[in-house]
């Protein structure tokens, strides 16, 4: 009896969390006739593929938005880990000073918010001509999930055992090397863990990309969505099969890695 | 430990160190340097005049401003305390053994990987005037008589963006608030179940207290979160109708580029910057006090 509710509770919950996206793909495969018709039908009555046809060729370069967030996120994804990485070992082996100092900014930068930069941001990149570059996401992107890159990886290094590394050290060799030859290698699902959830906040963010991006040659997918609606009618077919091939892929990836991504994201916050 | 290897630490913390003080820290000071001038991007031949805090005069008689502060206030709250009791909910659910959990775990995990702007296209086409299907469920059940422009009007439509809200990011504080139910001892509840303790007592004397501290720290991470709330604000309402839906970062961000101000736009940012930070003081203050 108890069992029952239970799971009654939990379909319930499925539904609820699992419906919108699947009202978004179903959407996607209705025709126009179909989609504005009173009342919706649950699933689509035959697949209609035109909407996905017209996201590549309804005049916005849909697969260049693709492109550009794929570089942008990759690149930040490599250049947070190189950087991330190095500190996260240094504050998972030794104490020095303003270690806390430097924990407290970590920390402060992961609560910061990122219109206080824009500003700023905005009127430096446009002297240094960075404005629709890659750069000019990579650089935000990369400082913004440092927090995100150095917890998880200070987390996965503590739970190497020094001794390794004590003999390493006896051996001759330097810090350098024994990160490089005996830390990174037994490190690497840590490292996984941490490249896939910087990727996907590097894909999902917007304010950035859409104020310091504006050419649409170099705008990201997630600004690239907003800019099919026209002036007169929103294409709802277009944007949903516009939308479920931006999110299949995460989708995707969160199914096959969801115990490594559920233990990156909740590393460091239960300890404190 | 040799002096040697200790300055090769310091070396490591280097890289990250410059980073954040170039792209983070530097451009707050620049952003409170922007806010004290008039600087007119429509008129760039006026360039930047120097005006004190007469920006920061402005803002305190600017009832647009107090408006937006009041909704971001709004929007923390209500989306955060929502996701709390689900996110609660959702983790004592999953905390259990029972048929489908791995399904379940996976499916959490889906608002969570969604970027927010497709979230945001979602419902807004889930909360459509004529042919919603929040519109066509809600009438099917009786709740609402007719179909209501659940994005339209001022009394709707901050509750409907705090629903969009709470769908997409209650996973992230189900997943912290596991986490941290699994770091309670088993034993405590087998001894206390032997001593006769209910349900209810077994949660509000062993479960709360032992989650406070994960609770705490989900609900300081998830508050920040939301207090920088653009992304969906911006593609489900635009701050409309009548900036009854107007956030902070989205007043600022109009005021910086479609006004093209970024005198007034960076005083603007400056004061969110100093909420937070406030906020967040607040949270850390009382989370080392319990902790203690």
């Amino acid at each position: 009896m108890k069992g029952k509710t239970l799971s009654i509770l939990t379909l319930f919950l499925i539904l609820y969390i699992i419906f919108p996206f699947y009202w978004q793909i179903s959407t996607s495969f209705k025709s126009p006739d179909e989609m504005f018709k009173k009342p919706p039908s649950i699933f689509p009555k035959s697949l209609y593929f035109r909407n996905y046809i017209e996201v590549f060729t309804s005049g916005r370069p849909f697969g260049r938005y693709i492109l550009n967030s794929f570089i942008v996120s990759s690149s930040t994804t490599i250049a947070s880990i190189l950087i991330g990485s190095f500190a996260a070992y240094a504050l998972s082996r030794s104490q020095f000073r303003g270690k806390n100092i430097f924990l407290g900014g970590i920390l402060g930068l992961a609560m910061f918010p990122q219109i206080a930069i824009l500003s700023p941001i905005f009127t430096i990149f446009r002297k240094l001509g960075l404005l629709n570059t890659y750069a000019a996401l990579i650089l935000p992107y990369t400082t913004f999930s440092l927090p995100l890159s150095i917890w998880i990886l200070t987390n996965f290094f503590k739970d190497i055992p020094v001794e390794i590394e004590e003999a390493a050290l006896i051996d001759g060799c330097t810090p350098l090397q024994v990160l490089r030859r005996v830390i990174a290698p037994l490190a690497a699902p840590g490292v996984f863990t941490c490249a896939i959830l910087v990727f996907i906040y590097a894909w999902n963010e917007f304010l950035f990309a859409l104020t310091l991006n504006t050419r649409d040659t170099m705008r990201t997918i997630t600004v690239g969505i907003t800019m099919f609606p026209g002036l007169y009618e929103i294409p709802w077919g277009t944007i949903f099969a516009a939308s479920t091939l931006v999110t299949l892929p995460l989708i995707i990836l969160v199914l096959l890695f969801q115990r490594k991504i559920i233990a990156g994201l909740t590393a460091g916050a239960v300890k404190g | 430990m040799g002096v040697a290897r200790k300055k090769t630490y310091y070396y490591f913390i280097l890289p990250s160190f410059l980073t954040i003080l170039l792209l983070a820290v530097y451009p707050v000071f620049h952003c409170v340097y922007l806010s004290l001038h008039t600087i007119d991007l429509k008129l760039p031949h006026v360039g930047q005049v120097f005006v004190g805090i007469q920006n920061y005069r402005y803002l305190t008689g600017d009832g647009r401003m107090w408006r937006a502060l009041s909704n971001t206030f709004l929007f923390t709250g209500g989306s955060v305390a929502l996701e709390l009791l689900l996110g609660l909910g959702i983790a004592l659910l999953m905390h259990r053994r029972f048929r489908g959990r791995g399904l379940f775990r996976a499916s959490v995990l889906v608002p969570w990987a969604i970027p927010t702007v497709v979230a945001g296209m979602m419902w807004a086409w889930i909360y459509h005037d004529q042919y919603g299907v929040f519109n066509y469920l809600l009438t099917k059940l009786g709740v609402v008589d007719g179909y209501i422009a659940w994005l339209g009007t001022t009394k709707t439509a901050m509750f409907s963006l705090i629903l969009a809200d709470v769908w997409k990011t209650t996973p992230f504080m189900a997943l912290l608030l596991l986490a941290g139910l699994q770091m309670i001892p088993h034993e405590l509840y087998e001894a206390a179940k032997i001593d006769g303790a209910g349900c209810f007592a077994r949660f509000s004397r062993i479960t709360l207290p032992l989650l406070r501290s994960t609770i705490l720290v989900a609900l300081l991470f998830r508050t920040m979160d939301a207090f920088r709330i653009f992304d969906l604000v911006f593609v489900l309402t635009h701050g409309g109708p009548g900036n009854s839906t107007e956030t902070m970062s989205l007043y600022g961000y109009k005021y910086l580029f479609s006004y093209l101000e970024f005198g007034y736009g960076s005083a603007l940012a400056v004061v969110t910057f100093l909420w937070v930070g406030l906020i967040s003081t607040v949270y850390i203050l009382v989370i080392r006090r319990i902790g203690r």
